[in-house]
């Protein structure tokens, strides 16, 4: 997908402005948030949970190379083939190659952000297969043509009405004159018309929440069981994963699952949770002939090591998101790349460069509430903070950000000069704005003053007014 | 180290004014100043304190960061407790400071020491010196939004309120959303400033519906951000930090408040 990352500003101008939009969001800030909330408060030992599933990827990453080569080893020996891409590119071709060998015509997904990182959809539909999006949200948005605007809600920035609107628009062979205002009547629609193509399918492409060493089994966690037709019924199972998803067993697995829907969705457990692991056996009812993964780097190993390898705990929850006061202002698209709100802020620079992305960490005001809901206790806003180093550094802050605060610095560090500087700036300001209490604008501040007042400082600093009462007492 | 038996009982505390409030606002200052001599400690005011230095340290500034916190740790050695009216500025000097020296064994301990020493006012007052209540005649409906950096970093929640809930005239009544950002963030509100503006007016409706006649809070950025946006909105409702309140020192206008009613003004 081309990103828009650099433009964020105009973006968040843009949705800022769109109604629509807004009225969609207002959702995002209720919903998510009580619902996780409720769900923490009925589990005592979750804090501890997250505690222990931290450690567990950690554990993971300090031996990522044995657990993927474990991990590869088990998906060979239960008959399926693990396909290494180091880049996005590698995924596509390889994804592609699978499909033309088995002369494939139509491709069912379910929900896989690792496809959107690729850009998979646009490849095969440029490679003339017929490419069908399974989970409703995805299927909205492919209707729509546009990419998720939430990792776990693709289509959370639309309203009830565009999803009818769309529906209608799309699905022209269904009677004009039918009911579409309730949610329930939307969802049988999509129903309807996807169940025909889970039987058409050839190949079904699914990601993975995790993947395990021991026994070679990719595990998928879903709500609306779109999840299970897509790779179950086609002839050919395609998982797409990157390899931070490696975790050493079944017992770790079923500790952060614990964690993982509680913080996305506030239930226990998601409806589906479905363990795949190699293609159909001689004895098995059903399932596909060929059970391919393709093994993602992405820019992925070179963050091993580094300042921002806890950012590959990430299990995807979008509690980072849902809690965030900046992802509930502006949502999901204004980050301009697949990874939103605060894990995309970190992420995305890590994929797609700083250069590109430098704004997303910066678009935070470090409220610190994304870190205090992750179940991973991913440092989000040090990590953001880092990235503002680097583009420090590298001189990719703004030229007057940097004088700006060049000037302040040179006050801030010599406090004789800061006290006698600022004394004068607070009997100045002080002396224009007292009578009025504030100013309605500044030229200094006009970022503050277009949208709020600027109080007018009292006219003495405390540092002159604290040697003056020491002065009276006689103590100096 | 909450109860080292420095001083027969009578601790040395360095205020930590913070750059706002001394260039702002110095009567928090002086609220802060009397609250500390209640709860038994004598204040001293090192003069070659400016900044914690968090402008720098969230615009990827280290080398400036480093040297400001340099310069803080030198001027509070010595205190057995260093107390700031902000959560935000104690929780740099308490959580991020001792993150800066890596590799400099003396600095960081030296960084470590003044972390270990360092205490947000309403955390102070209470978790370290016991204090339960204080005299205050203010009298109002009053509403707390709990700042970012002192609530998550440094776990100042029921501080405030426990305090505030002492004084007979006043009546706590909570906002929606009251642990939610104001959108201010410091330099954010500047670099992104309908985004912040976005925030704060979300936040400002709640504090509205609350019905509060005074909305309090432990930090003046914070507090000048909600203030500035309830003014420009026409909004009569009346902004103070707590240590004001807590304090009884109310005699200046509130925050953003005329001396005379003049409409403001415009330079």
């Amino acid at each position: 997908m081309q990103s828009t990352s650099h433009a964020f500003k105009d973006n968040a101008r843009a949705a800022l402005a769109n109604q629509t939009l807004q009225k969609a969001m207002r959702h995002v800030k209720t919903g998510f948030i009580d619902k996780r909330a409720k769900a923490r408060a009925k589990l005592p030992e979750f804090d501890d949970l997250r505690d222990v599933a931290r450690d567990i990827k950690n554990h993971t990453l300090a031996n990522l190379d044995f657990y993927l080569e474990r991990y590869e080893e088990k998906v060979i020996a239960s008959g399926g083939q693990v396909h290494w891409a180091p880049t996005a590119e590698d995924a596509v071709k390889a994804v592609l190659d699978i499909c033309k060998r088995v002369d494939a015509r139509v491709v069912t997904k379910g929900k896989s952000m690792i496809s959107e990182e690729i850009a998979l959809n646009q490849a095969m539909e440029q490679a003339g297969l017929d490419v069908v999006e399974t989970d409703l949200g995805e299927y909205i948005i492919q209707l729509r043509k546009e990419p998720p605007s939430h990792i776990i809600a693709p289509a959370v920035h639309l309203t009830k009405d565009q999803v009818e609107a769309d529906f209608r628009h799309h699905h022209r062979e269904l009677p004009p004159e039918r009911s579409l205002s309730e949610p329930v009547q939307l969802v049988a629609e999509a129903r309807q018309m996807l169940r025909r193509r889970f039987l058409e399918a050839d190949v079904g492409i699914t990601g993975a929440n995790f993947l395990v060493a021991e026994t070679g089994t990719s595990i998928i966690v879903t709500n609306e069981g779109n999840g299970d037709l897509t790779q179950t019924l086609p002839r050919v199972h395609i998982v797409v994963a990157s390899l931070e998803k490696v975790v050493p067993n079944l017992e770790d697995v079923s500790t952060i699952l614990r964690v993982l829907a509680r913080s996305a969705t506030g239930q226990e457990f998601s409806s589906y949770t479905t363990f795949s692991t190699g293609p159909r056996r001689a004895e098995d009812p059903d399932g596909p002939e060929e059970y391919h993964v393709i093994l993602l780097d992405n820019g992925r190993s070179n963050m091993l090591g580094g300042e921002f390898q806890d950012m590959l705990r990430c299990i995807r929850c979008g509690a980072c998101m849902n809690h965030c006061p900046v992802y509930h202002a502006v949502g999901g698209h204004a980050y301009g790349w697949v990874y939103p709100g605060p894990m995309g802020a970190v992420l995305t620079p890590n994929l797609i460069g700083v250069d590109e992305a430098g704004h997303l960490p910066n678009a935070s005001t470090f409220c610190g509430r994304c870190e205090s809901v992750c179940p991973m206790r991913i440092p989000l806003p040090k990590m953001m903070r880092h990235w503002r180093e680097r583009e420090f550094e590298r001189h990719l802050t703004p030229a007057t950000v940097r004088a700006g605060l060049g000037l302040w610095a040179f006050f801030a560090r010599r406090p004789k000069l800061y006290h006698f500087a600022t004394g004068l700036q607070a009997r100045l300001l002080g002396r224009v704005g007292r009578a009025a209490g504030r100013f309605d604008a500044l030229p200094f501040a006009r970022g503050w003053t277009k949208h709020r007042d600027f109080p007018a400082p009292e006219g003495k600093t405390f540092q002159q007014l604290w040697a003056e009462r020491r002065k009276a007492e006689g103590r100096r | 180290m909450a109860d080292a038996p420095f001083n027969e009982g009578r601790p040395r505390v360095g205020l930590f004014v913070t750059c706002l409030v001394d260039m702002m606002r110095p009567s928090i200052g002086f609220a802060a100043v009397k609250l500390l001599e209640d709860a038994g400690c004598t204040v001293e005011v090192p003069e070659a304190q400016t900044c914690c230095g968090q402008p720098a340290y969230n615009s990827g500034d280290r080398a400036d960061t480093r040297a400001l916190a340099e310069q803080t740790i030198k001027a509070f050695r010595g205190f057995d407790y260093v107390v700031a009216p902000s959560g935000s500025c104690a929780a740099t000097l308490k959580e991020h400071y001792p993150t800066l020296f890596e590799g400099d064994a003396a600095m960081k301990a030296a960084a470590e020491d003044l972390a270990e020493r360092t205490w947000e006012l309403t955390s102070f007052l209470t978790d370290v010196r016991g204090m339960t209540a204080v005299e205050s005649a203010f009298a109002g409906k009053v509403t707390y939004h709990d700042s970012c950096s002192g609530l998550r970093e440094l776990g100042v929640k029921a501080q405030p309120r426990r305090l505030l809930e002492s004084i007979p005239g006043v009546e706590l009544t909570e906002m929606t959303e009251h642990e939610v950002c104001c959108g201010f963030g410091g330099t954010f509100c500047v670099k992104y400033p309908d985004i912040s503006n976005k925030i704060v007016t979300a936040k400002t409706d709640f504090i509205l519906a609350s019905g509060a006649d005074t909305l309090l809070a432990g930090d003046l950025g914070c507090l000048m951000n909600m203030a500035g946006k309830l003014q420009r909105r026409g909004a009569s409702i009346q902004v103070r930090h707590v240590a004001e309140v807590l304090a009884g020192i109310t005699d200046q206008p509130a925050i953003g408040e005329p001396a005379d009613k003049l409409p403001p003004r415009r330079v």
